[in-house]
Protein backbone atom coordinates (compact mmCIF):
# COMPACT_ATOMS: atom_id res chain seq x y z
CA UNK A 1 0.00 0.00 0.00
CA UNK A 2 1.40 3.40 -0.89
CA UNK A 3 1.06 6.66 0.94
CA UNK A 4 -1.17 9.50 -0.16
CA UNK A 5 0.24 12.24 2.08
CA UNK A 6 3.56 12.24 3.84
CA UNK A 7 4.76 15.20 5.87
CA UNK A 8 8.01 15.14 7.79
CA UNK A 9 8.86 17.83 10.35
CA UNK A 10 6.48 20.22 8.59
CA UNK A 11 6.74 23.79 9.82
CA UNK A 12 4.71 26.82 8.81
CA UNK A 13 5.50 30.34 9.94
CA UNK A 14 3.47 33.37 8.89
CA UNK A 15 5.02 36.77 9.57
CA UNK A 16 7.50 35.11 11.90
CA UNK A 17 4.76 33.44 13.96
CA UNK A 18 5.06 29.69 14.17
CA UNK A 19 1.73 28.15 13.20
CA UNK A 20 2.86 24.55 12.70
CA UNK A 21 5.81 23.27 14.69
CA UNK A 22 7.38 20.17 13.22
CA UNK A 23 4.48 17.94 12.22
CA UNK A 24 5.08 14.35 11.11
CA UNK A 25 2.04 12.92 9.43
CA UNK A 26 1.69 10.01 7.04
CA UNK A 27 -1.64 9.08 5.54
CA UNK A 28 -1.77 5.76 3.71
CA UNK A 29 -4.15 5.13 0.86
CA UNK A 30 -7.57 4.08 2.09
CA UNK A 31 -7.17 5.62 5.54
CA UNK A 32 -9.77 7.95 7.02
CA UNK A 33 -7.97 10.43 9.23
CA UNK A 34 -9.68 13.05 11.37
CA UNK A 35 -7.75 16.19 12.32
CA UNK A 36 -9.04 17.57 15.62
CA UNK A 37 -8.13 20.52 17.78
CA UNK A 38 -9.24 23.89 19.14
CA UNK A 39 -9.92 26.97 17.02
CA UNK A 40 -6.62 28.37 15.86
CA UNK A 41 -4.67 25.21 16.64
CA UNK A 42 -3.57 24.99 13.01
CA UNK A 43 -5.89 22.38 11.52
CA UNK A 44 -6.66 24.32 8.34
CA UNK A 45 -3.02 25.29 7.99
CA UNK A 46 -2.02 21.63 8.33
CA UNK A 47 -4.34 20.37 5.60
CA UNK A 48 -3.41 23.29 3.33
CA UNK A 49 0.26 22.50 3.91
CA UNK A 50 -0.38 18.81 3.17
CA UNK A 51 -1.69 19.88 -0.25
CA UNK A 52 1.15 22.31 -0.89
CA UNK A 53 -1.31 25.21 -0.99
CA UNK A 54 0.42 26.65 2.07
CA UNK A 55 4.20 26.69 1.59
CA UNK A 56 6.28 25.13 4.37
CA UNK A 57 8.94 27.15 6.14
CA UNK A 58 10.66 23.95 7.19
CA UNK A 59 10.40 20.21 6.68
CA UNK A 60 8.90 18.56 3.63
CA UNK A 61 5.66 17.14 2.38
CA UNK A 62 4.92 14.62 -0.35
CA UNK A 63 1.77 13.98 -2.38
CA UNK A 64 1.76 10.40 -3.62
CA UNK A 65 5.51 10.40 -3.22
CA UNK A 66 6.28 13.71 -4.91
CA UNK A 67 6.79 17.22 -3.54
CA UNK A 68 3.82 19.47 -4.47
CA UNK A 69 5.88 21.48 -6.99
CA UNK A 70 6.62 18.33 -8.97
CA UNK A 71 3.27 16.62 -8.44
CA UNK A 72 1.36 16.28 -11.71
CA UNK A 73 -1.64 14.06 -10.93
CA UNK A 74 -3.76 16.73 -9.29
CA UNK A 75 -6.95 15.00 -10.39
CA UNK A 76 -6.18 12.51 -7.61
CA UNK A 77 -6.88 15.19 -4.97
CA UNK A 78 -10.23 16.73 -4.03
CA UNK A 79 -10.00 19.70 -1.68
CA UNK A 80 -12.99 21.07 0.23
CA UNK A 81 -12.01 24.41 1.78
CA UNK A 82 -13.48 25.63 5.05
CA UNK A 83 -15.84 28.02 3.31
CA UNK A 84 -17.08 28.93 -0.13
CA UNK A 85 -15.48 31.95 -1.71
CA UNK A 86 -18.25 33.64 -3.65
CA UNK A 87 -15.95 35.74 -5.82
CA UNK A 88 -16.37 39.46 -6.25
CA UNK A 89 -20.11 39.42 -6.77
CA UNK A 90 -20.24 37.96 -10.27
CA UNK A 91 -22.96 35.33 -9.96
CA UNK A 92 -22.10 31.67 -10.53
CA UNK A 93 -24.60 28.85 -10.46
CA UNK A 94 -24.33 25.77 -8.29
CA UNK A 95 -23.70 23.74 -11.44
CA UNK A 96 -20.90 26.05 -12.59
CA UNK A 97 -19.11 25.82 -9.24
CA UNK A 98 -19.53 22.04 -9.04
CA UNK A 99 -18.38 21.66 -12.65
CA UNK A 100 -15.19 23.56 -11.81
CA UNK A 101 -14.22 20.51 -9.73
CA UNK A 102 -13.49 18.76 -13.04
CA UNK A 103 -10.75 21.23 -13.94
CA UNK A 104 -7.85 18.92 -13.10
CA UNK A 105 -9.28 16.30 -15.48
CA UNK A 106 -9.96 18.66 -18.37
CA UNK A 107 -7.59 19.48 -21.19
CA UNK A 108 -7.07 23.14 -21.96
CA UNK A 109 -9.10 24.35 -24.92
CA UNK A 110 -11.30 21.27 -25.03
CA UNK A 111 -15.05 21.38 -24.66
CA UNK A 112 -16.84 19.88 -21.69
CA UNK A 113 -17.22 16.13 -22.27
CA UNK A 114 -20.20 13.94 -21.51
CA UNK A 115 -18.12 12.28 -18.78
CA UNK A 116 -17.76 15.74 -17.21
CA UNK A 117 -21.49 16.34 -17.35
CA UNK A 118 -22.30 12.92 -15.89
CA UNK A 119 -19.85 13.36 -13.01
CA UNK A 120 -21.32 16.79 -12.21
CA UNK A 121 -24.88 15.46 -12.29
CA UNK A 122 -23.92 12.53 -10.05
CA UNK A 123 -22.16 14.82 -7.57
CA UNK A 124 -25.19 17.14 -7.39
CA UNK A 125 -27.44 14.14 -6.87
CA UNK A 126 -25.18 12.79 -4.13
CA UNK A 127 -25.47 15.97 -2.03
CA UNK A 128 -29.14 16.45 -2.84
CA UNK A 129 -28.74 19.72 -4.73
CA UNK A 130 -29.89 18.65 -8.20
CA UNK A 131 -32.96 20.84 -7.82
CA UNK A 132 -30.84 23.92 -7.10
CA UNK A 133 -28.29 23.39 -9.89
CA UNK A 134 -29.35 26.52 -11.79
CA UNK A 135 -29.48 28.82 -8.75
CA UNK A 136 -26.68 31.23 -7.93
CA UNK A 137 -24.52 29.83 -5.10
CA UNK A 138 -24.85 33.11 -3.23
CA UNK A 139 -28.58 32.44 -2.81
CA UNK A 140 -27.91 29.23 -0.85
CA UNK A 141 -27.68 28.92 2.93
CA UNK A 142 -24.34 28.30 4.61
CA UNK A 143 -25.04 24.60 5.06
CA UNK A 144 -26.12 24.24 1.44
CA UNK A 145 -22.99 26.05 0.28
CA UNK A 146 -20.97 23.53 2.28
CA UNK A 147 -22.67 20.80 0.25
CA UNK A 148 -21.79 22.62 -2.97
CA UNK A 149 -18.13 22.51 -1.95
CA UNK A 150 -18.36 18.79 -1.24
CA UNK A 151 -20.07 18.21 -4.59
CA UNK A 152 -17.28 20.13 -6.33
CA UNK A 153 -14.71 17.75 -4.86
CA UNK A 154 -16.88 14.70 -5.67
CA UNK A 155 -17.25 15.86 -9.28
CA UNK A 156 -13.50 15.52 -9.80
CA UNK A 157 -13.68 11.81 -8.84
CA UNK A 158 -10.39 12.02 -6.94
CA UNK A 159 -8.58 9.27 -5.04
CA UNK A 160 -8.08 11.38 -1.92
CA UNK A 161 -10.39 13.86 -0.28
CA UNK A 162 -9.19 16.63 2.00
CA UNK A 163 -12.15 18.23 3.75
CA UNK A 164 -11.83 21.24 6.04
CA UNK A 165 -14.74 21.14 8.49
CA UNK A 166 -17.29 19.68 6.10
CA UNK A 167 -19.80 19.42 8.94
CA UNK A 168 -19.51 22.99 10.24
CA UNK A 169 -22.93 24.64 10.22
CA UNK A 170 -24.56 21.56 8.71
CA UNK A 171 -27.77 20.19 10.27
CA UNK A 172 -28.07 16.64 11.63
CA UNK A 173 -29.81 15.32 8.52
CA UNK A 174 -27.13 16.65 6.18
CA UNK A 175 -24.41 15.33 8.49
CA UNK A 176 -25.89 11.84 8.15
CA UNK A 177 -26.05 12.34 4.40
CA UNK A 178 -22.38 13.34 4.37
CA UNK A 179 -21.57 10.30 6.50
CA UNK A 180 -23.32 8.08 3.95
CA UNK A 181 -21.43 9.73 1.11
CA UNK A 182 -18.13 9.25 2.93
CA UNK A 183 -18.95 5.64 3.73
CA UNK A 184 -19.48 5.00 0.02
CA UNK A 185 -16.11 6.61 -0.75
CA UNK A 186 -14.32 4.66 1.95
CA UNK A 187 -15.81 1.39 0.72
CA UNK A 188 -14.37 2.18 -2.71
CA UNK A 189 -10.94 2.61 -1.11
CA UNK A 190 -10.73 6.39 -1.20
CA UNK A 191 -8.42 8.22 1.19
CA UNK A 192 -10.01 10.86 3.43
CA UNK A 193 -8.45 13.54 5.61
CA UNK A 194 -11.05 15.62 7.36
CA UNK A 195 -10.94 18.43 9.85
CA UNK A 196 -13.74 18.43 12.39
CA UNK A 197 -14.80 19.77 15.73
CA UNK A 198 -17.45 17.19 16.45
CA UNK A 199 -17.25 13.90 14.62
CA UNK A 200 -20.93 13.15 15.17
CA UNK A 201 -22.24 10.59 12.65
CA UNK A 202 -18.80 10.50 10.97
CA UNK A 203 -17.22 8.85 14.01
CA UNK A 204 -17.66 5.17 13.01
CA UNK A 205 -15.86 5.87 9.69
CA UNK A 206 -12.71 7.33 11.19
CA UNK A 207 -9.74 4.99 11.27
CA UNK A 208 -7.33 7.40 12.94
CA UNK A 209 -7.38 10.75 14.68
CA UNK A 210 -4.70 13.42 14.82
CA UNK A 211 -5.04 16.07 17.50
CA UNK A 212 -3.36 19.45 17.20
CA UNK A 213 -2.71 21.89 19.96
CA UNK A 214 -1.03 25.22 19.27
CA UNK A 215 0.58 23.91 16.13
CA UNK A 216 1.92 20.70 17.67
CA UNK A 217 0.67 17.19 17.10
CA UNK A 218 -0.34 15.93 20.52
CA UNK A 219 -2.02 12.70 19.53
CA UNK A 220 -1.98 10.35 16.55
CA UNK A 221 -3.86 7.11 16.84
CA UNK A 222 -7.22 5.68 17.75
CA UNK A 223 -10.11 8.11 17.38
CA UNK A 224 -11.67 9.41 20.57
CA UNK A 225 -14.83 7.78 21.81
CA UNK A 226 -17.97 9.87 22.10
CA UNK A 227 -17.34 10.41 25.81
CA UNK A 228 -13.72 11.24 25.16
CA UNK A 229 -14.51 14.16 22.86
CA UNK A 230 -15.49 16.14 25.94
CA UNK A 231 -11.89 16.29 26.94
CA UNK A 232 -10.68 17.57 23.56
CA UNK A 233 -8.95 20.93 23.75
CA UNK A 234 -11.41 22.18 21.14
CA UNK A 235 -14.37 21.47 23.28
CA UNK A 236 -15.55 24.76 24.63
CA UNK A 237 -18.26 23.59 27.01
CA UNK A 238 -18.22 25.33 30.33
CA UNK A 239 -19.17 23.16 33.23
CA UNK A 240 -19.91 25.58 36.03
CA UNK A 241 -19.64 23.01 38.82
CA UNK A 242 -16.44 21.46 37.54
CA UNK A 243 -12.96 22.91 37.65
CA UNK A 244 -11.95 24.56 34.36
CA UNK A 245 -10.45 22.05 31.87
CA UNK A 246 -6.79 21.59 32.56
CA UNK A 247 -4.38 23.55 30.35
CA UNK A 248 -2.55 20.31 29.60
CA UNK A 249 -1.79 20.07 25.87
CA UNK A 250 -2.63 16.37 25.97
CA UNK A 251 -6.30 15.48 26.29
CA UNK A 252 -7.04 13.27 29.25
CA UNK A 253 -8.41 10.44 27.13
CA UNK A 254 -5.08 10.22 25.34
CA UNK A 255 -3.29 9.88 28.65
CA UNK A 256 -5.80 7.26 29.71
CA UNK A 257 -5.15 5.28 26.55
CA UNK A 258 -1.40 5.51 26.76
CA UNK A 259 -1.45 4.22 30.33
CA UNK A 260 -3.56 1.24 29.25
CA UNK B 1 -26.14 61.56 -45.08
CA UNK B 2 -25.63 58.91 -42.42
CA UNK B 3 -22.59 58.28 -40.27
CA UNK B 4 -21.71 55.24 -42.41
CA UNK B 5 -20.74 57.53 -45.30
CA UNK B 6 -17.87 58.95 -43.31
CA UNK B 7 -14.68 56.91 -43.30
CA UNK B 8 -13.62 58.04 -39.86
CA UNK B 9 -17.02 57.11 -38.44
CA UNK B 10 -16.90 53.66 -40.03
CA UNK B 11 -13.50 53.04 -38.45
CA UNK B 12 -14.73 54.45 -35.17
CA UNK B 13 -17.79 52.17 -35.18
CA UNK B 14 -15.72 49.05 -35.82
CA UNK B 15 -13.35 50.07 -33.03
CA UNK B 16 -16.33 50.69 -30.78
CA UNK B 17 -17.64 47.16 -31.36
CA UNK B 18 -14.20 45.66 -30.59
CA UNK B 19 -13.88 47.64 -27.38
CA UNK B 20 -17.48 46.95 -26.40
CA UNK B 21 -16.85 43.21 -26.68
CA UNK B 22 -13.42 42.87 -25.09
CA UNK B 23 -13.54 45.26 -22.13
CA UNK B 24 -16.55 43.64 -20.39
CA UNK B 25 -15.34 40.11 -21.20
CA UNK B 26 -12.07 40.74 -19.36
CA UNK B 27 -13.95 42.80 -16.79
CA UNK B 28 -16.09 39.84 -15.77
CA UNK B 29 -13.02 37.92 -14.58
CA UNK B 30 -11.49 40.97 -12.96
CA UNK B 31 -14.63 41.82 -11.01
CA UNK B 32 -14.88 38.18 -9.91
CA UNK B 33 -11.27 38.37 -8.74
CA UNK B 34 -12.20 41.42 -6.62
CA UNK B 35 -9.92 43.66 -8.61
CA UNK B 36 -12.59 45.93 -10.08
CA UNK B 37 -10.24 48.90 -9.92
CA UNK B 38 -7.39 47.08 -11.69
CA UNK B 39 -8.38 48.76 -14.95
CA UNK B 40 -8.06 52.19 -13.33
CA UNK B 41 -4.64 51.35 -11.96
CA UNK B 42 -3.44 50.11 -15.33
CA UNK B 43 -5.00 53.13 -17.05
CA UNK B 44 -2.99 55.52 -14.90
CA UNK B 45 0.21 53.56 -15.51
CA UNK B 46 -0.50 53.50 -19.24
CA UNK B 47 -0.40 57.30 -19.14
CA UNK B 48 3.29 57.11 -18.28
CA UNK B 49 3.63 54.82 -21.28
CA UNK B 50 1.87 57.29 -23.57
CA UNK B 51 4.13 60.10 -22.36
CA UNK B 52 7.21 57.93 -22.92
CA UNK B 53 6.01 57.46 -26.49
CA UNK B 54 5.99 61.22 -26.97
CA UNK B 55 9.39 61.60 -25.34
CA UNK B 56 11.07 58.92 -27.44
CA UNK B 57 9.13 59.62 -30.63
CA UNK B 58 7.63 56.13 -30.82
CA UNK B 59 3.96 55.30 -31.21
CA UNK B 60 2.27 56.05 -27.86
CA UNK B 61 0.03 52.97 -28.20
CA UNK B 62 3.07 50.70 -28.36
CA UNK B 63 4.80 52.23 -25.36
CA UNK B 64 1.47 52.28 -23.50
CA UNK B 65 1.00 48.52 -24.01
CA UNK B 66 4.50 47.77 -22.74
CA UNK B 67 4.35 50.05 -19.71
CA UNK B 68 0.78 49.04 -18.84
CA UNK B 69 1.71 45.35 -19.02
CA UNK B 70 4.74 45.94 -16.78
CA UNK B 71 2.54 47.86 -14.35
CA UNK B 72 -0.05 45.09 -14.32
CA UNK B 73 2.62 42.49 -13.67
CA UNK B 74 3.93 44.64 -10.81
CA UNK B 75 0.44 44.90 -9.32
CA UNK B 76 -0.02 41.15 -9.59
CA UNK B 77 3.34 40.41 -7.97
CA UNK B 78 2.72 42.78 -5.08
CA UNK B 79 -0.74 41.26 -4.63
CA UNK B 80 0.54 37.67 -4.78
CA UNK B 81 3.21 38.35 -2.15
CA UNK B 82 0.34 39.27 0.12
CA UNK B 83 2.35 41.82 2.08
CA UNK B 84 0.34 44.75 0.76
CA UNK B 85 -3.32 44.34 -0.02
CA UNK B 86 -4.35 44.52 -3.66
CA UNK B 87 -6.11 47.87 -3.39
CA UNK B 88 -3.14 49.58 -1.74
CA UNK B 89 -0.86 48.25 -4.48
CA UNK B 90 -3.29 49.66 -7.02
CA UNK B 91 -3.44 53.03 -5.30
CA UNK B 92 0.35 53.33 -5.33
CA UNK B 93 0.39 52.71 -9.07
CA UNK B 94 -2.43 55.23 -9.67
CA UNK B 95 -0.36 58.02 -8.24
CA UNK B 96 2.94 56.93 -9.70
CA UNK B 97 1.50 56.44 -13.17
CA UNK B 98 -0.31 59.77 -13.30
CA UNK B 99 2.56 61.77 -11.82
CA UNK B 100 5.08 60.00 -14.05
CA UNK B 101 3.04 60.75 -17.16
CA UNK B 102 2.65 64.41 -16.37
CA UNK B 103 6.33 64.79 -15.50
CA UNK B 104 7.59 63.05 -18.64
CA UNK B 105 5.30 65.05 -20.91
CA UNK B 106 6.55 68.24 -19.24
CA UNK B 107 10.13 67.20 -19.99
CA UNK B 108 9.31 66.45 -23.65
CA UNK B 109 10.25 69.36 -25.90
CA UNK B 110 7.29 70.77 -27.83
CA UNK B 111 4.65 68.83 -25.89
CA UNK B 112 2.43 69.94 -23.05
CA UNK B 113 -0.09 68.16 -20.89
CA UNK B 114 -2.65 69.18 -23.52
CA UNK B 115 -1.12 66.48 -25.78
CA UNK B 116 -2.32 63.92 -23.29
CA UNK B 117 -5.96 65.00 -23.56
CA UNK B 118 -6.96 62.67 -26.37
CA UNK B 119 -5.50 59.76 -24.40
CA UNK B 120 -7.04 60.82 -21.13
CA UNK B 121 -10.52 61.33 -22.50
CA UNK B 122 -10.54 59.31 -25.72
CA UNK B 123 -10.62 60.27 -29.37
CA UNK B 124 -12.29 57.38 -31.11
CA UNK B 125 -13.01 59.39 -34.27
CA UNK B 126 -9.26 59.81 -34.81
CA UNK B 127 -8.84 56.05 -35.36
CA UNK B 128 -7.37 55.41 -38.82
CA UNK B 129 -7.14 52.15 -40.74
CA UNK B 130 -3.72 51.24 -39.27
CA UNK B 131 -5.01 51.81 -35.75
CA UNK B 132 -8.01 49.71 -36.60
CA UNK B 133 -5.85 46.73 -37.58
CA UNK B 134 -3.90 47.02 -34.34
CA UNK B 135 -7.09 47.30 -32.26
CA UNK B 136 -8.73 44.39 -34.08
CA UNK B 137 -5.64 42.21 -33.70
CA UNK B 138 -5.35 42.91 -29.99
CA UNK B 139 -9.08 42.41 -29.43
CA UNK B 140 -9.08 39.06 -31.21
CA UNK B 141 -6.02 37.97 -29.24
CA UNK B 142 -7.69 38.92 -25.95
CA UNK B 143 -10.92 37.08 -26.77
CA UNK B 144 -9.02 34.01 -27.99
CA UNK B 145 -6.97 33.85 -24.78
CA UNK B 146 -10.13 34.16 -22.70
CA UNK B 147 -11.73 31.33 -24.66
CA UNK B 148 -8.75 29.02 -24.22
CA UNK B 149 -8.04 29.80 -20.55
CA UNK B 150 -11.57 30.74 -19.47
CA UNK B 151 -12.26 27.60 -17.47
CA UNK B 152 -9.01 27.90 -15.53
CA UNK B 153 -9.44 31.65 -15.03
CA UNK B 154 -12.91 31.01 -13.61
CA UNK B 155 -11.46 28.72 -10.93
CA UNK B 156 -8.60 31.12 -10.23
CA UNK B 157 -10.85 34.16 -9.88
CA UNK B 158 -13.36 32.24 -7.77
CA UNK B 159 -10.87 30.80 -5.27
CA UNK B 160 -7.12 30.96 -5.74
CA UNK B 161 -6.45 28.28 -3.14
CA UNK B 162 -8.73 25.79 -4.84
CA UNK B 163 -7.03 26.64 -8.13
CA UNK B 164 -3.69 25.76 -6.52
CA UNK B 165 -5.08 22.53 -5.06
CA UNK B 166 -6.32 21.64 -8.56
CA UNK B 167 -2.79 21.92 -9.91
CA UNK B 168 -3.49 25.00 -12.03
CA UNK B 169 -0.50 27.22 -12.88
CA UNK B 170 -1.72 29.93 -10.50
CA UNK B 171 1.15 32.36 -10.92
CA UNK B 172 1.04 32.13 -14.71
CA UNK B 173 -2.75 32.58 -14.79
CA UNK B 174 -2.54 35.60 -12.48
CA UNK B 175 0.03 37.24 -14.75
CA UNK B 176 -2.00 36.26 -17.81
CA UNK B 177 -5.13 37.98 -16.59
CA UNK B 178 -3.08 41.06 -15.62
CA UNK B 179 -1.48 41.26 -19.06
CA UNK B 180 -4.80 40.64 -20.84
CA UNK B 181 -6.31 43.46 -18.77
CA UNK B 182 -3.53 45.85 -19.69
CA UNK B 183 -3.84 45.11 -23.40
CA UNK B 184 -7.58 45.70 -23.10
CA UNK B 185 -7.02 49.01 -21.35
CA UNK B 186 -4.82 50.22 -24.18
CA UNK B 187 -7.33 49.03 -26.78
CA UNK B 188 -10.16 50.80 -24.98
CA UNK B 189 -8.03 53.91 -24.40
CA UNK B 190 -8.83 55.19 -27.90
CA UNK B 191 -12.55 54.93 -27.30
CA UNK B 192 -13.14 56.30 -23.85
CA UNK B 193 -9.75 57.49 -22.65
CA UNK B 194 -7.54 56.19 -19.86
CA UNK B 195 -9.51 57.91 -17.12
CA UNK B 196 -12.76 56.22 -18.10
CA UNK B 197 -11.37 52.93 -19.41
CA UNK B 198 -12.21 50.97 -16.32
CA UNK B 199 -15.86 52.00 -16.60
CA UNK B 200 -16.20 49.82 -19.70
CA UNK B 201 -14.65 46.88 -17.85
CA UNK B 202 -16.81 47.21 -14.77
CA UNK B 203 -20.12 48.94 -15.54
CA UNK B 204 -21.47 46.47 -18.15
CA UNK B 205 -20.59 43.60 -15.78
CA UNK B 206 -22.35 45.30 -12.88
CA UNK B 207 -25.33 45.92 -15.16
CA UNK B 208 -25.51 42.36 -16.34
CA UNK B 209 -25.16 40.79 -12.89
CA UNK B 210 -28.39 42.53 -11.85
CA UNK B 211 -30.21 40.30 -14.30
CA UNK B 212 -28.33 36.99 -14.40
CA UNK B 213 -27.72 33.91 -12.27
CA UNK B 214 -24.73 32.27 -13.95
CA UNK B 215 -21.19 33.37 -14.72
CA UNK B 216 -21.52 32.45 -18.37
CA UNK B 217 -24.62 34.54 -19.04
CA UNK B 218 -23.22 37.41 -16.97
CA UNK B 219 -20.23 37.52 -19.28
CA UNK B 220 -22.28 37.17 -22.48
CA UNK B 221 -24.81 39.79 -21.47
CA UNK B 222 -22.10 42.19 -20.30
CA UNK B 223 -20.57 42.00 -23.79
CA UNK B 224 -23.97 42.85 -25.28
CA UNK B 225 -24.29 45.83 -22.91
CA UNK B 226 -20.73 46.84 -23.71
CA UNK B 227 -21.40 46.99 -27.44
CA UNK B 228 -24.70 48.81 -26.91
CA UNK B 229 -22.90 51.42 -24.81
CA UNK B 230 -19.95 51.98 -27.15
CA UNK B 231 -21.91 51.96 -30.42
CA UNK B 232 -24.89 53.83 -28.97
CA UNK B 233 -22.65 56.34 -27.23
CA UNK B 234 -20.53 56.94 -30.30
CA UNK B 235 -23.54 57.42 -32.57
CA UNK B 236 -25.36 59.77 -30.25
CA UNK B 237 -22.21 61.77 -29.55
CA UNK B 238 -21.87 62.29 -33.29
CA UNK B 239 -25.39 63.63 -33.72
CA UNK B 240 -25.43 65.60 -30.49
CA UNK B 241 -21.90 66.91 -31.05
CA UNK B 242 -20.68 66.00 -27.55
CA UNK B 243 -17.51 64.12 -26.45
CA UNK B 244 -17.74 60.42 -27.35
CA UNK B 245 -15.91 58.93 -24.36
CA UNK B 246 -18.11 60.62 -21.80
CA UNK B 247 -21.27 59.79 -23.76
CA UNK B 248 -20.32 56.09 -23.88
CA UNK B 249 -19.72 55.93 -20.15
CA UNK B 250 -22.86 57.91 -19.27
CA UNK B 251 -24.91 55.60 -21.48
CA UNK B 252 -23.39 52.55 -19.76
CA UNK B 253 -24.25 54.05 -16.38
CA UNK B 254 -27.82 54.79 -17.50
CA UNK B 255 -28.06 51.13 -18.55
CA UNK B 256 -26.90 50.13 -15.09
CA UNK B 257 -29.59 52.25 -13.43
CA UNK B 258 -32.29 50.69 -15.61
CA UNK B 259 -31.00 47.15 -14.96
CA UNK B 260 -30.91 47.83 -11.24
CA UNK B 261 -34.61 48.70 -11.35
CA UNK B 262 -35.52 45.72 -13.53
CA UNK B 263 -33.41 43.37 -11.39
CA UNK B 264 -35.20 44.49 -8.21
CA UNK B 265 -38.55 44.02 -9.90
CA UNK B 266 -37.69 40.56 -11.30
CA UNK B 267 -36.31 39.34 -7.97
CA UNK B 268 -39.34 40.62 -6.09
CA UNK B 269 -41.78 38.89 -8.43
CA UNK B 270 -39.66 35.70 -8.21
CA UNK B 271 -39.78 35.63 -4.43
CA UNK B 272 -43.47 36.54 -4.69
CA UNK B 273 -44.01 33.43 -6.80
CA UNK B 274 -42.13 31.13 -4.47
CA UNK B 275 -43.93 32.32 -1.35
CA UNK B 276 -47.32 32.22 -3.07
N1 LIG C 1 -2.96 34.04 6.50
C1 LIG C 1 -2.68 34.09 7.81
N2 LIG C 1 -2.03 35.16 8.30
C2 LIG C 1 -1.74 35.23 9.62
N3 LIG C 1 -2.04 34.28 10.51
C3 LIG C 1 -2.68 33.19 10.07
C4 LIG C 1 -3.05 33.04 8.70
N4 LIG C 1 -3.68 31.86 8.55
C5 LIG C 1 -3.73 31.32 9.78
N5 LIG C 1 -3.14 32.11 10.69
C6 LIG C 1 -2.98 31.83 12.14
O1 LIG C 1 -2.64 30.48 12.24
C7 LIG C 1 -3.26 29.89 13.36
C8 LIG C 1 -3.93 28.61 12.93
O2 LIG C 1 -4.94 28.90 11.98
P1 LIG C 1 -5.83 27.78 11.35
O3 LIG C 1 -6.77 28.44 10.41
O4 LIG C 1 -4.96 26.73 10.80
O5 LIG C 1 -6.61 27.23 12.62
P2 LIG C 1 -7.77 26.15 12.68
O6 LIG C 1 -7.31 25.11 13.60
O7 LIG C 1 -8.16 25.72 11.31
O8 LIG C 1 -8.94 26.98 13.34
P3 LIG C 1 -10.53 26.91 13.11
O9 LIG C 1 -11.02 25.80 13.99
O10 LIG C 1 -11.02 28.22 13.61
O11 LIG C 1 -10.79 26.70 11.68
C9 LIG C 1 -4.22 30.92 13.90
O12 LIG C 1 -3.67 31.43 15.09
C10 LIG C 1 -4.27 32.00 12.87
O13 LIG C 1 -4.32 33.26 13.49
MG1 LIG D 1 -9.85 25.98 10.14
Amino acid sequence: MSTAFDMTAGQVAIDGRKILRGIDLTVDEGEVVAVLGANGSGKSTLVRALLGVQPLSGGATLLYGRPPARFREWWRIGYVPQRLSVGGGVPATVREVVASGRIARQRRGRFTSSADRQAVAAALEEVGLSGRAGDPVSSLSGGQQQRVLIARALAGEPDAFVLDEPTAGVDAGSQRMLADTLRGLVERGRTVVLVAHELGPLEPLISRAVVLNQGCKVHDGAPPTAVGTHALPGHDHVHPHEPAPAESPVPSWVLAQEKA
Amino acid sequence: MTIFHLDFMRYALVAAVMVGLTAPAVGTFIVQRRLALLGDGIGHVALTGVALGFLTGTAPVATAVVVAALGAVAIEMVRARGKTSGDVALALLFYGGLAGGVMIIYLTPGESTASLNSYLFGAITSVDSTDLWVIAGLAVAVLALLAVFGRELFVLCQDEEVARASGLPVRFLGLLIAVIASVTVVVAMRAVGLLLVSALMVVPVATSQQLTRSFRTTMALSMVFGVLATVGGLTSSFYLDVPSGATIVLLALAGFAVALGIGRFVRRSRTGESTA
